[in-house]
Parts: structure tokens; sequence; C-alpha cells
């Protein structure tokens, strides 16, 4: 489900990069019609509106799903959650399409994709066999980590520490990638055409327009990636040995390279599509990867003290109260 | 109670983001000088009445020194019934120039003919999508004129205006033989685009007064019927810029204005 939705996302990204937003004039039907002809910017418009179909109806049966089988209510509100937000999502898509592409709106559609998949990303993490293990170990032995600071793994207050410092890391990514949706959505994509200067300068001499809304978005590349780099250093220096911690973390900088990558070949492709939907896409996977970071140290930094019901409710009470700020960030 | 605080954000962020573009209607006059459209003014003000026995006319050259940026070759591979539409291979008009001779300059009267009126032709401007092409690449139109687009293919276009004075509209002409009527309500260059094939671009210059119009290969053009009088007189080109010069049209005179754009530096 996360992946058919990182799918939706490079596909819209495909949409914008290749003009093709209003290749498709009405709503919500295409020309009229449930299939109109494949050509030109159809291909991506049309495209990508059967990708979200089909998203939007996996998302509705994982809701339903998780309401007659999951027991935690949590999860249970996070499936519901994903199943609202993609309704939103399909009519921010609409309108964005009916009133030509407003950038506020448009803006909008791209923000709520990251959180839709951000929601999916978390349902799958609450719902892995990783998870449950998590609690299993708990509840089977009742061990508390305070006692293993032998095994290189510290006390639940600094894993606290750390899950604190990573969620901090996933709402820097979130605000980064909302910078990059802004600069995609006015234009600013190409403000500034060479890299890694600024029209030959570290700091270019004007900024602005367009041009300070991309060199904010390279500013927050280099706030993201030191953020990010701290973030590993912790966790390698504290928690190496934990490989349910280590991996996505270790992947969380493999993808951090890749996405700058893919920003300087977006610049020097002169926004060539693929590049450029690529970086959107890896973007959106950077973000749920810190996301699972994050999750993982929350749950990880509770087991040995709490029960697996207790890890449970923490972890919710985490998600409730970060939708919430997720919402009023976006809206701002 | 959660979600609806959730979503309430969004949905006001989105009902108060609104779109850009004038609202303003066309006119709705009654011409009075023959043209049997709209007057461009809502109010009934006295059309301006054009005598053709001291009437005169502007006519001149656009030329471009330099050499000109290279037209790109139109890739039609996304759409087969575009590229079946063609035996030759098929160029952007973005900057057509012919042994110095500029095609697809507007020109018209910017300036003089303040509190004036005139009427609005009754004869709409057509422009056609033939063979994903617009044709022709550029067009005149006065405020409340109608604006025709014309499908000939036998696939499907989008007419997708981008304005800043007027109302910006995506059309949707999905069958050949279609015809979508628009007027627009403000001077302003209207860009199209179609946005399925999107090599497809045009031009309407959209004026308001009659006193325009559009040089051919050969870089000539002709304004005709001008009222006796001192102007500014604009050359405006969609890669090579705008210029304009004064200009003093004499009863029954010829006036002739040259315009030259230049290759960057």
């Amino acid at each position: 489900m996360a992946l058919a939705t990182l799918f939706l996302i490079f596909a819209g990204g495909m949409v914008t990069s290749t003009g093709s937003g209003l290749a498709v004039p009405d709503w919500p039907l295409s020309y009229g019609m449930l299939f109109p002809p494949m050509v030109g910017g159809i291909f991506y418009e049309h495209g990508h509106r059967m990708i979200a179909g089909v998203v939007g109806l996996l998302i509705g049966g994982l809701a339903i799903w998780l309401l007659r089988s999951e027991p935690r209510r949590w999860v249970r509100r996070l499936g519901v959650a994903a199943a609202l937000a993609v309704i939103v999502q399909a009519l921010l898509g609409g309108l964005t399409v009916l009133l030509l592409l407003p950038d506020a709106v448009s803006i909008s559609h791209a923000a709520l994709a990251q959180i839709v998949f951000c929601l999916t990303v978390t349902i799958a993490v609450a719902t892995s066999s990783g998870w449950r293990a998590a609690g299993e170990t708990d509840e089977t032995n009742a061990v508390d980590r305070t006692a293993r600071t032998g095994d290189g793994i510290l006390p639940t207050a600094d894993l606290a520490s750390t899950a604190r410092w990573a969620a901090m890391t996933t709402g820097l990514i979130y605000l980064q990638i909302l910078l990059g949706a802004v600069m995609r959505h006015t234009g600013a994509g190409l403000a500034i055409p060479d890299f890694p200067l600024s029209y030959g300068r570290i700091v270019p001499a004007s900024l602005v327009g367009g041009i300070g809304i991309h060199f904010a978005h390279r500013v927050g590349a280099l706030v993201v990636t030191l953020v990010v780099v701290l973030l590993a250093l912790r966790v390698w220096r504290r928690h190496r040995q934990d490989g349910w911690l280590i991996r996505p973390v270790a992947a969380l900088l493999a993808l951090l390279a890749i996405q700058i990558a893919l920003g300087a070949m977006t610049i020097w492709t002169v926004k060539a599509p693929v590049p450029t939907s690529l970086h959107v896409a890896c973007g959106a996977a950077a973000l749920a990867m810190s996301l699972i970071v994050t999750l993982r140290m929350y749950r990880r930094g509770s087991v040995g003290v709490l029960s697996a019901a207790q890890l449970d409710a923490r972890v919710g009470t985490f998600v409730e109260r970060a939708a919430p700020q997720a919402a009023r960030n976006f809206s701002i | 109670m959660r979600r609806v605080r959730l979503f309430l954000p969004l949905g006001l962020f989105v009902l108060l983001s609104g779109c850009g573009g004038s609202s303003k209607s066309p006119a709705t006059d009654d011409s009075a000088t023959g043209s049997r459209g709209k007057s461009p003014n809502a109010t009934a003000v006295p059309l301006t009445v054009v005598d053709p026995a001291t009437a005169g006319s502007i006519a001149g050259l656009i030329t471009f020194e330099g050499t000109p940026p290279a037209e790109k070759l139109i890739d039609m591979k996304g759409d087969p019934a575009c590229g079946r539409a063609h035996r030759d291979r098929m160029y952007t008009e973005t900057a057509v120039v012919h042994g110095g001779k500029v095609q697809w300059a507007f020109v018209r009267i910017s300036a003089g003919l303040e509190g004036k009126t005139f009427g609005v032709p009754a004869e709409p401007v057509v422009m056609d999508q033939s063979g994903c092409l617009y044709s022709p690449h550029l067009v005149g139109a006065v405020i409340g004129q109608v604006f025709r687009v014309l499908n000939s293919d036998e696939t499907l276009h989008n007419v997708h205006a981008v304005c800043s004075a007027n109302k910006a509209f995506n059309m949707a002409m999905p069958l050949k033989g279609m015809k979508q009527e628009k007027q627009f309500s403000a001077e302003e260059m209207v860009h199209l685009k179609c946005d399925v094939h999107p090599w497809m671009s045009a031009w309407v210059g959209v004026c308001e007064n009659p006193y325009y119009a559009v040089s051919g290969a050969d870089g000539g053009y002709t304004i005709r019927n001008v009222p006796p009088g001192s102007y500014t007189l604009e050359a405006w080109h969609e890669t090579f810029g705008r210029q304009t010069m004064p200009i003093t049209v004499d009863p029954s005179g010829a006036a002739t204005a040259d315009f030259t754009f230049k290759a960057a530096s």
C-alpha cells in the first residue's frame, strides 16, 4: 500500500514535470469519458487519475479491514484518517484542475499527498511483524532495558530523547518538502540555474521572488542534511547493535544522498521530467524513512518499562498529537 | 470532532485561495457605426465615427538584426494522429525570420486613442487546430469580439488560455469539428496552449481598438482606416520583446513605421 502511494506521488510528479496538469480540462471525467485516448499529456494526467483511483480503493479497503480486524483503536483510527485524507486529496486534485492550477490548491494537493503517504507508512509499520515482536519481547521477558546497558543499548530515557530528535527530523523533512512544493508550483524550480553555486556565488546577490523561494529550498536541504547526519551519528554511537533501529537510519542516509544527487540533476538537466519526478518521490521516501525511524525509536524506547498495550497507547497518543500538528503546519 | 478540526483549516485554505483573473464581463452596448457587434464599454458612450475620406494608414516592416534563435523541431510521436497529419518536419513558430524579415509580430496603436470608442467587429476571430498546430499562430481581437476556436483534428485538444488581465480558461475539445467561443474583456497578449500537445502555442492580441495588424512572412504589416492623429505605435513579438515609437497619421495619409529587433548581445 505504501509503495503504491509512493508510485502515485511519482506519477503526480510526472504530471507537473511534463506540464500536463491541465491536459484534461474536466474532472472527475476526462473529456467526458472514463478512458480518453492516452495521447500526449493525457497519458500523464489521466494515468495519474487511474493510479490514484486504484490507491484510493486500496486505502478504502485497508480502512475497512482495519475496522473489522484490528484490535488497537489508534491503528483503526489511522485507517479511517487515511481513507478520509485520500478522499480530500482526490477533491483537491479535481479542484486544482477545475480552477486551472492555482498555486495554493496545487501546493495543498502536494502537501496532503505526503500526509496520506505517511499514514499508509505508519499503518504498515504498526502492523508489521517487527512492531509486534517488539511488544511480544516486552511481554514475555519483561526486561527493563535500563538493565541492559552492557549490550550497548542505552536506557529508555536516552531512547526517548533520540526519538524526539527523530521526530524533529521528520517534521523538518516535511517542511522541506512543503518548500519544494511551493518552489515547484510557483515556477521557481529553475530560478537559480546553477548548482551547487547560486549564480556563481554561495548566496545569490538577489533573493527576490522565485530566487528567494529556490534558495530557501537549498538552505532547507542543508539543514535537513545536517540534522539527519546528527541523528545518524547519535543512533550509531548509542544504538548501533540494534539492527531494528540502525537499518532505517542507514536507509535514510542513502536516500538523502540520492535525493541531493537528484536535486542536482534536476538543475543540470533543466528539469527533465524523470529526474525531477524522482526527486519528488525520493523526498517522500526520505520522509517515510525518517518517520519509520521515529516510530521505531518510540517503540523501542518504551519496551521494557511498559506493557505492549501501554506501548501502543503511547505511540497512538504520539500519532494522534502529531496529526493535528501536521494539519496545522499544512494549512499555514 | 478531532477530524473536523484537522480538515477544517484545509477546507478554508482551499476556499480562500481563489483563482486569478478578471471577472469583468464583455461589453454589451450596440454599435452605431456599421459594426454590428457589441461595444467594448459597459456604459452608453457614443461611438467614434471615422471618416473614410480622411482616414489614413500605417504600414511598415518588421526586421531582425543578427542571428535569430533556431526554431525547434517538433516531435509529434506522443500522438500518432498528429504525426499522420504532416509529411514534412514541423518546427515551432516562436521566432520565424526569413531573410531578416520577422513574421508573427503584433503591431497596434497603444496610445493616442484614449476617450474614443469603437464598435466591436461582428465577425468572429477564428483560430483552428489543424495538424496539431494552431492556425494562425497569432491573431488580434477587439475586447468583446467573439473568439472562435475550431478543432479540425482527428485527436483531442485542450485550449488553455494563460491570462493575467482576462479570466483564464481551459476548454476541452475532444471531437473533430468542435467549435468553442470565448470573449476577452481586457487588453493583453493572451497565450494559448494545448497541454496534451506541449508544442502547440499561439497568441491572441486583445485590443481596445481595431487598429492592429500582424506581420506576414515578408515582415510587412498594414493598419488601415486610421483616423488622423498622433499615436504611439507598439510592436510586440513573443521572443524578441516589445518596442514603441511615436507616429503621426495625416488626413488621408500613409504613415510608415519600421521596427527592428536585435539579437541579444
